[in-house]
């Protein structure tokens, strides 16, 4: 149970970022989930991830929804502030949240039910509006919480535990956030740590929406032979095909990268992600043919990992296009909203 | 003046098409008469269409400042043939009423009772204007110049009117004006002009505006300094969330950058638009959405958590006829259910209701006060009427020395001294708790969350742990009685029986009360403003021994919200129910109390003969 503390133990020689916090500082509760189960693999990922860039605790809102993944938010970084809303509307809640103060970092936390059945229009809203959040997919195709239906991801052919098969197509994230203009797509393992944390980094600091799809087995419900999902069958087919380096600003790129295989994409505040394609036939900045690239491979029972697409979207950023100022909406003095009694006095004429 | 003269004392209702100018021609009337100082009421009776689909305007001239209708109509404009019939009917014996004259009017519609007065208006317009939709467009305009000359109205005030509609257009000034000229001339050479119905210049509006409570609400929200407002249109309350958009491309983009100092989000649904809103709040900009009745239902889930989450929310429901789709058009008060008791559980909300458009301003930024006060969804209660009409009302009026109530706020110095900071804990006894905001100060940090949660703002499936949070949320409901409107009381208060009403009934109640002391029967008036109740509700509803509930919806739902939430006898409120879609009559209000009245029940109500 959530409420159990942790004890809060932690070695002096730890390990300290830029701000002198240990990776202890940037843990949350105690996880509540089955023994094994992929989310507390990427929850480990998130702490390691804000740990490694210095995050400020209280800097980071910590966005879900329902479900086992939305539980999750809990369980990191608890100097975070943590809003673990309603089922599937946790977009609306980080649009809100990001309006008021564009300059906190915002990482949604969500399931492929949550997202991928009763919040797929608000997770294609929040895409098409471009906020600047970093959003994360667990997804293990099945609905946990209540005891293994299928969820919108399922594979068709893929078997539930009873041995129901499902016969509908899966909703893919990664196809559907490209397809709506999604500048950062991304998709990895829960069980591929180093492919994992660099990602969160990179969508943590890209300036718009970032989506990572995780592959997130389910222990109890969805880890039978004939399942899609299962961590067996994920190591067998998913393939890594771009790596992504997060490279912050301060830090020269030291890592050689083979000549034509390494291409960067700069981030709004002078930080980089090094893509290292590796497939020479891909363009992971190019939407279109990172799209095509994509579903043909799904055609054929690959699912390719990595950071499939990136691109800059700085001028649809949604403060972007609605013109906000850099001082966030939520400290700008009374003084600059309120017109005053004599402008109210004025605008009177007009309705006489 | 003869005797049968009613100066500034008449109703007109003109029957259109929709789509076909007449909104500009009946504005046009109602704003000269207004700017003739003539206190004046007008409703648009229109349907959920873009064009081609019946509609009234209903325009009242009252000397003595009524704004309710009077449930009679003494001059009628028949402009439209599909309606032609059942307007004949309405017109009051002894009334007038206008028809083109261009097509023959079937004589089986004939009235004794009323004098007709033909005007071939589409003949003159094809005569003077050219293309068919400028015809269609002047045939409306000189409508109005035909009314003009009847009412004995001022040109020249006519004129200066359209002067400014079309000040970058003028030669649409001219053309108008000559569409104007056109109807007045004819009747002055065909008919005895003016009427016994007229107007005659007073000096009743100044320091008056006419506008609508839509546009009202939208202009508290920039005074109220909210920055982030989300939506989803819906119909009859658009145009708060348009006038909220128009007024803060012009009063909150910085002079010297440009930018704008406020966020303005279409979301693709009321659930997503109540979510951003809560969001925002949560993160400490003022937030609202303006919606009706079928987005109030979707939204039922998120206002619980902000219920339970204790975030501050402000929403706007502009009420339109029910159940379901129901009648978008047409006015109702059918939510008052639905919004105090919103979403699953123990939940129930702040709701204020706003009777004019000059109440819709300041409570709209009353709204956001308590809102933050009290940490929880606040929903103002207009209805179509007051949302899209425009009403004669006092001019808004600003006090400089504002300073928005932020309510229990922690910032960075205070958490600099404390030692931890719990959420939900009660440190002042009266259940409102102190909240952060993020990025503020390490230790302000904590978790939301609409499952269990304890007052130290933990994760709870812990019965009593649950039950102290839940018993505070009551607490705080008692807290807000104290810092609700309080409701307006009129009377002499030695009357036996009274009226209880609530929003846009006020003006037809004030005429009824009026028209009922005329006729011996003299009640007391309390009009509620806030749900919850306070004492001062309790006080009337226990002094008084026969209450009269008027409101506009067929479950009696105000009726019921006062047995629920006050300790009034549920055998003492007698209700005047009115549905129908249009806005409630003074005649309905004194046919309802006087039959009621029936023998033997009159000595309760202080019947003086």
């Amino acid at each position: 149970m959530t409420f159990i503390p942790k004890p809060k133990i932690s070695h002096p020689s730890l390990p300290r970022n830029e701000l002198g916090l240990t990776r202890r500082e940037y843990e949350g509760a105690l996880s509540t989930l089955c023994a094994g189960c992929g989310h507390d693999s990427i929850t480990a990922g998130i702490i390691e991830a804000c740990w490694g860039i210095s995050i400020r605790p209280e800097n980071l809102v910590k966005l879900s929804g329902i479900g086992c993944s939305s539980k999750t938010t809990a369980y990191f970084v608890s100097g975070g502030h943590g809003f673990n809303s309603v089922h599937g509307r946790m977009p609306s809640i980080a649009m809100g949240a990001n309006a008021a103060n564009r300059e906190l970092y915002y990482i949604g936390i969500s399931g492929d039910g949550d997202s991928l059945s009763i919040g797929l229009g608000q997770f294609c809203h929040a895409i098409r509006r471009n906020v600047n959040m970093l959003y994360i997919i667990e997804n293990n195709g099945v609905y946990g919480l209540t005891k293994g239906q299928f969820s919108a991801s399922a594979d068709i052919g893929t078997k539930a535990k009873k041995g129901e098969v499902n016969q509908q197509p899966p909703i893919d994230p990664v196809l559907l956030a490209m397809n709506l203009g999604a500048g950062f797509v991304a998709r990895s393992f829960s069980g591929d740590k180093a492919q994992l944390v660099p990602l969160i980094q990179a969508g943590l600091k890209y300036p718009g929406f970032a989506l990572i799809d995780v592959l997130s087995p389910c222990v109890t419900f969805n880890d039978h032979e004939g399942s899609t999902k299962s961590y067996a069958f994920t190591r067998e087919n998913y393939e890594p095909v771009v790596e992504a380096d997060f490279v912050p600003k301060q830090r020269e790129i030291t890592t050689e990268y083979p000549e034509g295989e390494a291409t960067s994409v700069l981030l709004h505040d002078g930080s980089r992600v090094v893509l290292r394609k590796l497939a020479a036939d891909y363009d992971p900045t190019d939407a279109h043919a990172s799209y095509d690239y994509v579903q043909q491979h799904i055609a054929q029972g690959e699912y390719l990992t990595g950071l499939l697409h990136c691109r800059p979207t700085t001028a649809t950023e949604f403060h972007a296009l609605n013109r906000t100022p850099d001082q966030p909406l939520n400290q700008l003095p009374f003084s600059a909203l309120n017109p005053g009694a004599r402008q109210l006095e004025k605008l009177m004429a007009r309705y006489r | 003046m003869g005797t049968d003269d009613r100066i500034n004392d008449f109703a007109i209702k003109i029957a259109t098409v929709n789509g076909t100018g007449s909104a500009s021609a009946n504005t046009l009337l109602m704003k000269s008469i207004f700017r003739s100082g003539i206190p004046v009421m007008g409703k648009n009776y229109f349907p959920s269409n873009i064009q081609g689909l019946p509609t009234w305007y209903e325009i009242r001239v009252s000397k003595d400042g009524y704004v309710a209708r009077s449930g009679k109509v003494d001059i009628m404009v028949c402009m439209n043939a599909e309606t032609y019939a059942r307007d004949v009917r309405e017109v009051a014996a002894g009334g007038y009423l206008i028809y083109d004259s261009t097509w023959p009017r079937p004589a089986l519609l004939k009235r004794d009772d009323v004098t007709v007065i033909g005007v071939p208006l589409a003949r003159m317009c094809n005569e003077h204007f050219k293309g068919v939709r400028t015809r269609i467009l002047m045939k409306n305009i000189c409508y109005a110049g035909v009314l003009a000359a009847l009412l004995d109205l001022d040109l020249e005030r006519i004129r200066e009117l359209l002067a400014e509609t079309y000040a970058k257009k003028p030669a649409l000034v001219d053309s108008n004006m000559q569409a104007i000229q056109l109807g007045y001339d004819y009747a002055r050479e065909h008919f005895s002009c003016p009427l016994p119905l007229r107007v005659a210049r007073m000096d009743k509006t100044g320091g008056h505006i006419m506008i609508d409570g839509n546009t009202a609400a939208a202009l508290g929200c920039v005074y109220a300094g909210a920055t982030v407002a989300a939506w989803y249109p819906i119909t009859p309350s658009t145009s708060l969330m348009d006038a909220f958009k128009s007024f803060a491309d012009k009063l909150r983009i910085d002079p010297q950058t440009g930018k704008a100092n406020f966020a303005f989000i279409q979301a693709e649904d009321e659930l997503a638009a109540i979510g951003m809103v809560l969001g925002a709040n949560w993160n400490g900009a003022r937030s609202f959405t303006a919606t009706s009745g079928p987005g109030v239902s979707l939204m039922g889930e998120f206002l619980g958590l902000g219920y339970y989450a204790e975030l501050p929310a402000v929403l706007f429901d502009v009420q339109r006829v029910g159940p379901s789709t129901g009648m978008p058009t047409r006015t109702q008060q059918c939510d008052l259910l639905a919004a105090a008791y919103a979403s699953h559980g123990d939940t129930k909300h702040v709701c204020l209701y706003p009777a004019n458009p000059e109440e819709c301003f300041y409570m709209a930024v009353q709204a956001f006060d308590l809102a933050e006060r009290l940490q929880t969804p606040v929903l103002v209660l207009l209805d179509l009427d007051i949302g899209m009409n425009d009403w004669m009302c006092r001019d808004l009026k600003w006090d400089d020395s504002y300073q928005p109530d932020r309510g229990k706020v922690l910032g960075k110095e205070d958490l600099e001294k404390i030692d931890k900071f719990y959420r939900y804990l009660d440190k002042d006894e009266d259940g409102i708790t102190y909240r952060t905001f993020p990025g503020v100060h390490p230790k302000g940090a904590y978790f939301t969350r609409g499952s269990g949660h304890t007052q130290l703002g933990t994760y709870t499936e812990d019965s009593a742990e649950y039950q102290l949070v839940l018993d505070r949320l009551l607490r705080k409901f008692a807290t807000a009685k104290r810092h609700m409107p309080k409701p307006v009381i009129e009377g002499t208060g030695t009357a036996k029986a009274a009226i209880v009403s609530i929003g846009s009934c006020d003006g037809a109640v004030h005429e009824a009360l009026d028209v009922l002391k005329g006729r011996g029967v003299q009640l007391d008036y309390m009009r509620i403003r806030a749900f919850p109740f306070g004492e001062e509700v309790e006080k009337f509803l226990a002094d008084h021994e026969v209450l009269y509930v008027v409101e506009q919806n067929r479950d009696a739902q105000l009726r019921s919200l006062l047995t629920l939430e006050s300790r009034v006898g549920k055998s003492k409120l007698r209700s005047l129910l009115h549905y129908s879609g249009l806005p409630v009559s003074s005649k309905f209000i004194v046919d309802g109390v006087l039959a009621d009245l029936g023998e033997g029940r009159r000595a309760v109500a202080g019947v003086v003969s």
